[in-house]
Order: structure tokens, then C-alpha cells, then sequence
């Protein structure tokens, strides 16, 4: 009772200095509103306005076919070169992809020849190479049996393949990104208010002033936690309904409620990472580092801009310690394939006690530092 | 322009916000005087002192200073050379980690000596003053006396015309204040010329000087002659002058409570007990086994300077602090950090009166009196009265942070108080409070001693405070010299005052042998070099300055080479291209050799996992809501027979298409098993020209072929990592310098804001630069990734990036003002653009709206490029040249705007 009364209070004295940083507040609401909108829209699909040109030594009805199947806005209005031309184009970086069609390639394709489409690829445009790829080879392949049914070259293959997405059928990549990026701002927001709201306190010397004064050091803790979180909590709803749900459309699966609830477990723990941080750093430059330290890995590693499974084998358990992971798991299950409670429960879990270690620590760090 | 005075002011008047420190004040300084500036706190002598020195922007009325008005850019910058001002505050305008030659050194710079002229100077100086066997010492370890005669020091080497000390010796001991002003006569001695103005709340010190200006609540009340001012009001002292001057309403209506002496000696146990107390900080002993006990009742005054150790001992009966030899019991328990039930009796008051500033006078007491949990019914009436006692009812919701030093220390005091405390520990709670305020704290304490029974142990470095005591102790450097009734030691060994006894002490207590310092006669006029350039000496002192500061503290350093070190790892290794452990599920609905030739396709591959079969659409469906599954294929009844007889049938994938960059690789990849069936299937059958594919379709993957995730990250990541790191380091240095007050050398020394913004910025540039040195090196030796391109076109293009991002970092510090805000506005800001819209994942080409007008904005995408093609491409440096320009466009941008928005004054 008494504990829940000095948190309660500190609590308040927490808003009531926040009330008064006026720029991280406005700092809080850029994140969760413009920034949220321009990082999501932003993103478009996973290809889009792809630069394709076309060295096109066969000018025929195929090679037409082929260049005009390339539709915007998945590809800018595709370009055509000479041979001479391709490897000054890709060296400046002027186009993504490009594809080499010989000469007499329209007649081997009647003759069931088997001729090649040369398909080059800037390797270094990382995911627009490696979807591009993917989806140059299939219009191309559909294009062409289009053609060469259409010329009873060969029949249909007789076993029909069939893609089916569930989730997110279009590859609308808006959504993932709209989740990824609060989560972005989740974890960077509520560890810096944190973090900055102890360090501020003891450069200020008050924190020493509470410890002389019948508060443990515990309660201090979760008041920051529970103040800075509430604060962020707030923004977040905003951010969801309002940015998220309103501007960028983004659909919703499965529980709003349900969703709320693991995002105020995701703030404990990335608050928990605050007060650590806060307790480990000595000045503001150290604080600012180890800020970057942690949270790049926490933003970058999620599973948010590339999937986990891509992470190697050794590196996943680490990544497994990131509350972000688990965050991104219940995450995108919540709100993309409707999962309920039944199976989101052990990343709740799982985030809860990651929060619990990181406080536990700091909390035995926290009388060595404040001295 | 008459030469009597070395300064006019004419009708200034000077508000912060609402309220207003100076109030249409007019006054003729007299040159080649030792002018005193007196009053007590807050009643706008610092404001003066800023606007004479031109650190403050003239709001309205005319300063003249040096026959030039300060109104005037021109005439500042041309008098700054001439003028030397020492801020409030003990070493407030010293680098703490640099020695005590590096500032003197530094100053030197600044202002254009060479250097044999450098080390005459701070030679001359520092043996004057007895700083010269402390040369190496950080100025951080010195005493608060010796970081005075530092600044003194430090303001003294470009000869100045017109010295301006704001409270030199507040907070420093008798002795060394003393050594102060002998030194400051000395140096006038030699340079009669030179006109000093001083400000200080010690009225005694005030008699010596050659005429005073008395200032209340932003006027001036008188000026003239110590005796003078001491004829005119008719008194003994000019304490009690001051005070006469003083309109009705200030002045004490009763006189000081006379201390009833301690009634019934020993009623009890001593409620304070230490025993051989001593703390060490590594091989630095603080305080040094010091004993005493202390009654109930009683007010026990710890006498000292500033850093003898007063405060360490104070944390060390609170418990906060573990001895590291001896005990201290509180109420007779041992002190314990953890023991509630004890900080329940304590009432603490710490040394900077650790208020909430940004809380109101009722918010902190409310919020004191909840801690301490007080029945909600009496909080109320708890406040109200105190609010009364301590005369703070007219500020009762004005922030704490705003209010005179005077006000806070009486509402530390209350906040101290709100629960009735059985004991008061409080440390210096009266430095920097003016005399009235003093006496009007003490007669509280003794109402609290006297009529309650509060046992108050306090600290002081006062004197005559000292005398208010029932015991005393002195204290210097650790050790407790002595020990006893504050009478008794007044008149020990035939001394006149507890001042006297004090200073005999210390005197006794230094074992170094008293060098007598030489006496600063003539200063050598050495005519000002005219530089070359006397702007890039400027520069070049701020650079080497923050370099020096930068290696003291290797930890920053460490975390910024190391932490990009581990980063790069991290996302060398951690983002790649190919997605493998998929979790597969078969949903087999045929079962014959056919559809299990078609799953072997899956589940005998590297990408996939195959987990349990599926039974049916609902498990299907459940099981990738769950996450279980990623892929499910799923193969109709009558696959193998029309697969056999040619008839057509279809196979469905299901991919969970929760993230699309994920599903995209798994339709990829399901294509391609599916082709491998169809391929495998038709040479089995002999029908190898049926089905064979129509085209050959070709992919190349320029520039890393096997399409391996490190080439591709090695180069990109150090665009990453040297956008954000540089950023907030610069950001935080300038911040950090406003935080601390260093940066009021920048207001009031001919250094311009291009010459210090660039001169902090170039060390940053030279971090960045190594550091992408670094992060190359362990691309090409770490990861194998060869630099096939022009490496010194990249090695240009890092330097002009790292200036672009330090300056940035620039930008963000000088728009704010606090070191938090600094981090916070760099990681958010920066941020987004750098990792999301730079290319590192999608190019920023195909990026849509306002995200690519960033990216295209945003400098690291222009790096970002050309590392990759350095690296990957081999380009040469024509090809990367067009990239090194644009990326040298944004540091002069950056620094422009950050010149253009950077004040030179304080508000």
C-alpha cells in the first residue's frame, strides 16, 4: 500500500516535469504521427518503380510483349540500350535490371528451341534485386507461354502451381512497415525518456535526495517505468488508431485489445532497457552511445526490415534477448492472421520476464551508480 | 570619450521572461579602481556583470565599455581582447578534465601567443600564484581555492584592461580567500591601468576595495567609498550599512533570536555517533577517521571549504554512502542505507537544495510530504503553514527552478521539515544566500533546535555561522583538526575570531612547505602579434582543446570505435538476402509416390523445415494463424494419377503473407521447386522435349554473383553507423559545454561562431574519419570484401560525409539547449532517414512521397552509393567524383545554418 502510494507520487512528479520538456513531447508526436505516416508510406510495395532496360537484339512481336508486360508502378517505363551501353548503366547505378534479349529469340521460342533470356541484376539494390528477380522471371515466363500457347507451341504445363497469400494477399508492404515502425518508435522513445528522465535526475542530484528519503529504490524504478510508459502508451493509441487505421488503411485482424495489452508488456520491457541504460551511463555522451549500441540492433533485428529466419543460425538466440523480436512475432500474429490470446501468450511471456531480467539488473546497479 | 570611467550604463533595464533582474539602472564605473558590485543573491548583480562583459544580449538602455557601446558587434568583438570576465560558480569556466597548464594553455592560444610566449606567461602566472607545482593536475581535482586562482589565472593571461569577477570566492575557504585577494592587489600593483570589477556577497571583503555600488531587487540603492557608505548610513560595519540601506519593509524587524543554551546536558544517548570514519576513493582518502557524538537537541556545525570532505561525511551517516573504515550510528542504529524506519526521523537538505525545479514551491512540498507519508488530511494545513513560516506564500505556484537562491533554500528547508523530523542533516545549506536571508534560516533552526528538539547537524563553510553552533568542528582536506564549543576555539591561542583559528589551522595542516608566492609585479607589455590569421589560431585552440578532452575520457572514445565495431558485426552477419528455416508443412491429400516426389522438393531443401503434416483446411488455417507453419502445399486427391496420365491438376501454396519480404523469397522459391518437379518428372518419362521450358531464363547477379548478404551490408553499414555516431557525439559536446558553462568562453573571447563551431567540429571529422578507417579495415580483412574501386575517392567522399554528419549534429545542438533533448531530437531525427530511406534495404529510387524527397535529402544515401560502388563495383574515382561533390554540399550547408542560428550572447 505504502509502495503503490510512492509510486503513485512519483508517478505524478514524473508528468509534471515532462509537462514541462515541451520539445520532447514534440519530439514524441513527430514519431507517432508524421513520422510514423512518411516511414509507412514511404515504403510502397516490396518493388516499386524498378528501373528495367532492355537490350533488345531480337525487335520482335515477343520482345515488345515482354517489355510492355512490365507495368508501372512496379517498374518505371522500361528503357532500351545497346549491348555497349549496359555496363556504364549499371555501374552508375542508372537502372536496377537488364535484360538481354537475343537476336532471333521470338523464332527459337517457335522453333522450341530453348533460347536464353539473359537477366542482369545490380546485386547490390539488395531487395528490390532479390524480389525484382523474382518477379521479372514469373511475368516473363507467364508472358511467354501466353505467347507460345497462343501459337500452339507447346501445351500447358499439365500441374498448375497456385500462390496463395494469406494475411496480406497483396504484399501490401505498408502494413509490415506501419507495425515496424511504431515498434521503431516504441522501443527508441520510451528507452530515451526513460533513460534521460534518471540521468537528469542525477545530474540534477535529486535522485540521492530520494534515496534519503523512505522511497527504495524500486519504487523510483517502476515510477519512471510506469510514468514514461503511460506517456508513451498514450501517443501509441493515437498512432494506431488514428495514423496506423486511419491515414495509411492499414487493416486489422485480430483483437485491438489484445494487441494493446502485449504493446503495454513491450513498454515495460523497453523501459526496463531505459532504466538500465540510465543506470549504466555515467554523462549524457555515454548514455547517447550506448543508446545507439542497443537500440539499432533492437530496431534492425526485429524481424521487422528483414525477416528473422534470414538471420544466421548463431545469431538468432541472441536476437532472441531483443524484447523487439518478440514484439514483432505477437505483433504482426495479432494484427495480420487474427491470432488470439491462446497463442500469443508466451511472447507475452517472454517479453514480460526479458523486462524483468533488465530491471532486476539495474536495480543492482542502481546504488553503485547514484554515489 | 573621457577616460575617468572604464564603463557607463544608461538606463538598463533587464527581464527574463516576467521577471525583471534589472530595473532601469544608470551608473558611471570609475577606471583603474577595484570596484565592488555588493548585495545579496538575486537582486541582479551577475545580470550587470553579464551585460558589462557583453555575455548577455542589451535588452533596453546603453552600455558603454572601453569608450564603446556594447551594443555594437564591432566594438565586442574588437573589446573582447581587452576585457576578461570570470562566471559565478567555482571553476565554472575551466575544462575539469584538462591539467591546469592545458587551460592556461588554451586561453593562451586563443588569443594568438606563440608559444615560448604561452609558456613566459603561464609561467609568470602560475608562479604567482602558487599553481606552478600543480601544473599536470586536472583542473577537476583542484581545491575550490586553487580552481579560483585558476580561472584567475586563466582570465588574467591576455592582460586584460578591464577585469569582471562574478563571486570569486564564494565557497572557498578563509585562507585561500584571503591568498586571492593579496594576489588580486599585486596584480594591480603592477598594472595600475587595469580597472577590476568584483561582486560578492562576503560584505567584510568588501571593505577593501576602492569603491562600492550596493544593489537591491535590480536597483542600485548607493556607490561610493566603503567608508563613505559606512559615514553616510552611520554604521560600524558595512553589513549592517547595507542593511540600513535596505527599504523598511527588508529590513529584520527583530533582532537575531539569541541561542538559549542547550538545556539539560546529556538528556541521553547521543542521537549521532561516528567512530573512525573513513572513505577512500581508490588511493584518494576523502575523509580521514573522523569521531564525534552529537546530543539530542544539539546543533553541531561542520566547518570547511568547499571538497574537505564535509559532504562525503554527511553521505556517510545517511548510509547512502558505506564507510570504508569505522561506523555511524543514527538514533542508535547503525547507518544503513536500506533502514525506512530511520529516513523516516531524518530531514535531509542537500548541498544544491535538491529541489524538482521544474515543479512548483506547493508541488514540492506536496510531493515531500506524500513520501513521507503524511495522513492526506494534514497535508493541507501542513503546507499552508509552512508556506507561512518560511514567508513563501506569495510564490507558492512559481516553478522552484526559478526562484532566487535565497527562496529555494528556505523551501529545501521546509521540504526538509514537512514531517517533523526528529533530526536535520544539512549541507551548506546557506552558500550562496545572501546575509539577511542567513540570519533569518538561522533563527528557524534555532526555533526548530530549542523549541522541538530537532538534533541539526549542519554544514557550513561560514564562520560567523559557526558561531551560531553548539559545537563545532573544522575540517580540511579529510581530516578533522578540531573539535569543540565554537567559543572556546574563537579565542584559542589568543586568536581574535573562529576566522582566525581556522586559517592557523589550515596553516599548520599543510605539510608542503609554504611557498611563498612571487609577486606578480611587472606584467611584460607584449605588443599583440598580429597573426596571419589570428581566426584559424582561434580554431585551431578550440580543435586541440576538445581533442585533449575527448582523450580524457576513454570510455566515450571506446564505446564509439568499439560500439561501431560491434554493430558492423551485428549487421554484417545479421541482415542477409537469403531466408532459410522456413517451417514447412505437407497437406497431402493423395498420398501416392507422385505427391511425395513432389514434397521432397520442399522438404529436401535447405530453405525449408519441415514440421508435422497437416489434416485438414481448419488445421491449415489454425496453424499458420498460430505461426507454426510459413508454407503449407497443399496437393489435391488424384495428383499421382494425373500427373501419370498427363491430365492437368494444381497444387496450392499457402504462405503466410504476414511480412511480404518473407513471402516474396517463399514464392520464389516454392516456383522453383515446382519448375525442379515438373523438370525431374519430364526426364523421367522420357519426355524431356515436352516439357522441357520454353526459355531459359538467365539471372545474373552483377557485382556479387552468389548473391551473398555480406558484400552487400559490408559496404553500407559504415554509412549507417558513421551518420548516427558522429552526430550525437558533436551534438552532445556543444550542449554539454552550455550545460556545464564552458561556453561562456566562447561569449566573451574574440573566438567567432564559425571558428568555434568548426573548431569543435574538425576533431569529430578526424573520429569519423578513423573510424571509417576502421570499419573498412575490417570489411576488406574481416569479411573478405575486397575495395576494388579508387580508395582515395572514397576516403574523400568520408571525410566530406563525416562533416556532413557532425554537422548536422551541429544544427540539432545549437536549436537545443539541453543535453537530453540534444540526444533525443539526434536519434529521432536522424534516424529514420539514415537506416530507412538511405538505401540500406530498398533504393531509394523506388521509394514513394515524402520518404524518398528524405532520402534524396539525406546524405547517406550519396555515401551510401558510393561505397557500394567502390567496393562492389570497382568504380574509379571519376565515376564516384559526381558523389563526392554533392556529399561535399551539405557540411557548409549544415554549418551555415547552424552559424546563422547560433547566438553569440546569452538571453
Amino acid at each position: 500500500m505504502r509502495c503503490i502510494a510512492n509510486i503513485f507520487w512519483l508517478m505524478v512528479k514524473e508528468f509534471r516535469t515532462l509537462w514541462r520538456e515541451a520539445i520532447l513531447l514534440l519530439l514524441v508526436i513527430y514519431s507517432f504521427g508524421p513520422g510514423l505516416y512518411i516511414e509507412s508510406s514511404g515504403a510502397g510495395d516490396m518493388l516499386n518503380k524498378a528501373s528495367v532496360t532492355f537490350v533488345d537484339e531480337d525487335q520482335s512481336a515477343l520482345s515488345r510483349a515482354l517489355r510492355t508486360a512490365l507495368l508501372m508502378p512496379r517498374y518505371l517505363p522500361p528503357l532500351e540500350a545497346g549491348a555497349d551501353q549496359i555496363d556504364r548503366m549499371m555501374d552508375w547505378g542508372e537502372t536496377i535490371f537488364v535484360v538481354v534479349i537475343p537476336a532471333g529469340f521470338e523464332a527459337d521460342v517457335r522453333a522450341g528451341r530453348t533460347p536464353s533470356l539473359q537477366l542482369n541484376i545490380d546485386a547490390t539494390k539488395t531487395t528490390a534485386a532479390a524480389v525484382g528477380t523474382g518477379y521479372l522471371t514469373a511475368t516473363f515466363n507467364e508472358e511467354i507461354s501466353r505467347f507460345a500457347a497462343g501459337q500452339n507451341i507447346v501445351m500447358a504445363s499439365p500441374v498448375d502451381l497456385v500462390l496463395r497469400r494469406s494475411f496480406n494477399p497483396a504484399g501490401n508492404e505498408t502494413w509490415l512497415s506501419s507495425i515496424s515502425g511504431l515498434l521503431n518508435s516504441l522501443s527508441m522513445l520510451t528507452i530515451v525518456l526513460t533513460g534521460a528522465a534518471i540521468i537528469r535526475e542525477r545530474e540534477h542530484g535529486t535522485i540521492e535526495h530520494l534515496l534519503l528519503m523512505p522511497v527504495t529504490a524500486i519504487e523510483i524504478g517502476f515510477a519512471k517505468i510506469f510514468a514514461n510508459g503511460l506517456v508513451i502508451f498514450i501517443a501509441f493509441l493515437f498512432s494506431l488508431f488514428i495514423v496506423v487505421q486511419g491515414a495509411l488503411n492499414v487493416p486489422f485482424a485480430g483483437s485491438e485489445g489484445l494487441f494493446l495489452a502485449g504493446t503495454a508488456v513491450y513498454l515495460f520491457a523497453a523501459a526496463s532497457i531505459g532504466v538500465l541504460l540510465g543506470v549504466m551511463a555515467r554523462t549524457m555522451a555515454q548514455f547517447a552511445l550506448l543508446l545507439m549500441l542497443v537500440i539499432m540492433p533492437i530496431m534492425i533485428l526485429s524481424g521487422g526490415m528483414t525477416p528473422v529466419e534470414s538471420q544466421p543460425a548463431w545469431l538468432q538466440p541472441i536476437t532472441w534477448l531483443l524484447p523487439s523480436r518478440h514484439f514483432m512475432e505477437f505483433a504482426t500474429a495479432i494484427t495480420y492472421r487474427g491470432a488470439d490470446f491462446a497463442i500469443v501468450w508466451p511472447e507475452f511471456l517472454w517479453t514480460f520476464l526479458l523486462g524483468a531480467g533488465f530491471l532486476v539488473i539495474s536495480l543492482i546497479l542502481f546504488r553503485r551508480s547514484v554515489i | 570619450m573621457q577616460d575617468a570611467s572604464v564603463a557607463r550604463v544608461r538606463a538598463i533595464t533587464h527581464r527574463y521572461g516576467k521577471v525583471s533582474a534589472l530595473d532601469d539602472i544608470t551608473l558611471d564605473l570609475p577606471a583603474g579602481k577595484m570596484l565592488g558590485l555588493i548585495g545579496p543573491d538575486g537582486v541582479g548583480k551577475s545580470t550587470l556583470l553579464g551585460l558589462l562583459a557583453g555575455v548577455r544580449k542589451i535588452q533596453t538602455g546603453e552600455v558603454t565599455v572601453l569608450s564603446g557601446d556594447m551594443t555594437e558587434r564591432r566594438h565586442r568583438e574588437a573589446v573582447f581582447a581587452r576585457i576578461a570576465y570570470m562566471p559565478q560558480g567555482l571553476g565554472k569556466n575551466l575544462y575539469q578534465e584538462l591539467s591546469v597548464f592545458e587551460n592556461l594553455d588554451f586561453f593562451g592560444r586563443l588569443f594568438g601567443h606563440g608559444s615560448a610566449e604561452r609558456h613566459r606567461r603561464i609561467h609568470r602566472l602560475t608562479r604567482a600564484t602558487g599553481l606552478d607545482p600543480f601544473l599536470d593536475r586536472p583542473a577537476g581535482k583542484l581545491s575550490g581555492g586553487m580552481k579560483q586562482k585558476l580561472g584567475l589565472c586563466c582570465a588574467l593571461i591576455h592582460d586584460p584592461d578591464f577585469l569582471i569577477l562574478d563571486e570569486p570566492t564564494t565557497g572557498v575557504d578563509p585562507l585561500s580567500r584571503a591568498q586571492f585577494w593579496d594576489m588580486i592587489d599585486d596584480i594591480r600593483v603592477g598594472r595600475p591601468g587595469m580597472s577590476v570589477l568584483v561582486s560578492t556577497a562576503y560584505m567584510e571583503e568588501a571593505d577593501r576595495f576602492d569603491w562600492l555600488v550596493a544593489m537591491d531587487d535590480g536597483r542600485v540603492l548607493t556607490s561610493g567609498t566603503p567608508s563613505g557608505m559606512r559615514r553616510q548610513t552611520g554604521k560600524d560595519t558595512l553589513e549592517e550599512a547595507y542593511v540600513s540601506l535596505l527599504p523598511q519593509s527588508k529590513q529584520r524587524q527583530t533582532a537575531p533570536v539569541e541561542m538559549a543554551p542547550l538545556e539539560g546536558v546529556d538528556t541521553g544517548a547521543p542521537v549521532i555517533v561516528a567512530k573512525g570514519l573513513t572513505k577512500r576513493f581508490g588511493d584518494f582518502t576523502a575523509v580521514n577517521d573522523v569521531n564525534f557524538e552529537i546530543r539530542r537537541g544539539e546543533i553541531f556545525g561542520f566547518l570547511g571549504s568547499n571538497g574537505c570532505g564535509k559532504t562525503t561525511t554527511m553521505k556517510m551517516l545517511t548510509g547512502l554512502l558505506p564507510a570504508s573504515e569505522g561506523e555511524a550510528w543514527l538514533f542508535g542504529k547503525k547507518a544503513d542505507a536500506h533502514n525506512i524506519e530511520t529516513r523516516r526521523r531524518v530531514g535531509f537538505m542537500s548541498q544544491n537544495f535538491s529541489l524538482y525545479g521544474e515543479l512548483t514551491v506547493r508541488q514540492n512540498l506536496d510531493l515531500h510530504a506524500r513520501l513521507f507519508h503524511m495522513p492526506s488530511k494534514t497535508i493541507g494545513s501542513r503546507i499552508t503553514e509552512l508556506l507561512d513560516d518560511f514567508d513563501l506564500g506569495a510564490h507558492a505556484d512559481a516553478f522552484a527552478g526559478e526562484l532566487p537562491l535565497g527562496l529555494r533554500q528556505r523551501l529545501s528547508l521546509g521540504c526538509a521539515i514537512i514531517h517533523h523530523p526528529d533530526m536535520l542533516i544539512l549541507d551548506e545549506p546557506t552558500s550562496g544566500v545572501d546575509p539577511v536571508a542567513r540570519d533569518e534560516f538561522w533563527d528557524l533552526l534555532a526555533g526548530l533546535s530549542r523549541d522541538d528538539g530537532v538534533t541539526i547537524f549542519i554544514s557550513t563553510h561560514f564562520m560567523n555561522e559557526g558561531m551560531r553552533c553548539d559545537r563545532i568542528s573544522l575540517m580540511h582536506a579529510g581530516e578533522v583538526l578540531v573539535y569543540g564549543t565554537p567559543e572556546n576555539l574563537a579565542s584559542e591561542g589568543g586568536s581574535a575570531s573562529l576566522n582566525e583559528t581556522f586559517i592557523r589551522y589550515i596553516t599548520e595542516a599543510m605539510d608542503e612547505p609554504d611557498t611563498v608566492p612571487e609577486k606578480l609585479t611587472s606584467i611584460a607589455p607584449a605588443p599583440p602579434r598580429r597573426q596571419r590569421s589570428a581566426g584559424m589560431t582561434r580554431l585551431l585552440a578550440v580543435s586541440r582543446r576538445e581533442m585533449l578532452e575527448v582523450m580524457r575520457d576513454p570510455i566515450r572514445l571506446a564505446f564509439a570505435f568499439l560500439g561501431s565495431m560491434f554493430l558492423m558485426l551485428m549487421f554484417a552477419y545479421g541482415i542477409s538476402m537469403d531466408v532459410t528455416g522456413l517451417k514447412f508443412a505437407a497437406f497431402d491429400q493423395d498420398r501416392t509416390p507422385e505427391s511425395r516426389a513432389y514434397l521432397a522438393n520442399f522438404s529436401g531443401s535447405t530453405y525449408f523445415d519441415e514440421v508435422p503434416e497437416v489434416a485438414s483446411d481448419a488445421e491449415l488455417q489454425r496453424r499458420m494463424v498460430a505461426g507454426e507453419i510459413m508454407l503449407a502445399i497443399e496437393i489435391p486427391a488424384g495428383f499421382g494419377r494425373a500427373v501419370t496420365t498427363g491430365q492437368s491438376t494444381s497444387v496450392a501454396a499457402w504462405i503466410d503473407g504476414a511480412l511480404p519480404a518473407r513471402a516474396s523469397t517463399i514464392e520464389g522459391y516454392v516456383q522453383g521447386a515446382h519448375a525442379a518437379f515438373l523438370t525431374t518428372r519430364a526426364t523421367a518419362a522420357g519426355l524431356a522435349g515436352m516439357t522441357q521450358p520454353i526459355v531459359n531464363i538467365e539471372p545474373r547477379y552483377r557485382y556479387n554473383p552468389s548473391f551473398e548478404s555480406l558484400p552487400a551490408m559490408a559496404p553500407s553499414v559504415p554509412a549507417i553507423l558513421l551518420m548516427l555516431f558522429p552526430a550525437i557525439l558533436m551534438a552532445v559536446s556543444i550542449s554539454r559545454e552550455r550545460e556545464i558553462g564552458t561556453i561562456t568562453n566562447f561569449y566573451v573571447t574574440p573566438t567567432s561562431k564559425l571558428e568555434f563551431l568548426l573548431g569543435k567540429q574538425l576533431p569529430y571529422i578526424g573520429i569519423g574519419f578513423v573510424n571509417w578507417l576502421v570499419l573498412t579495415g575490417m570489411a576488406v580483412f574481416l569479411f573478405g570484401v575486397p575495395l576494388k574501386g579508387s580508395v582515395l575517392a572514397l576516403a574523400l567522399g568520408a571525410v566530406a560525409y563525416v562533416a556532413a554528419s557532425t554537422g548536422f549534429g551541429l544544427i540539432v545542438a545549437v536549436f537545443l539547449r539541453s543535453q537530453v533533448a540534444a540526444v533525443f531530437a539526434t536519434a529521432v531525427l536522424a534516424m529514420m532517414p539514415t537506416v530507412q530511406f538511405s538505401g540500406l534495404i530498398q533504393p531509394v529510387s523506388t521509394l514513394e512521397g515524402a520518404g524518398r524527397i528524405m532520402g534524396q535529402m539525406w546524405p547517406t544515401n550519396y555515401f551510401m552509393q558510393m561505397s557500394i560502388g567502390a567496393f562492389n563495383k570497382g568504380l574509379g574515382f571519376a565515376q564516384l567524383a559526381p558523389n563526392i561533390l554533392l556529399l561535399a554540399i551539405f557540411a557548409p550547408v549544415f554549418v551555415t545554418v547552424a552559424i546563422l542560428f547560433m547566438k553569440k550572447q546569452e538571453a
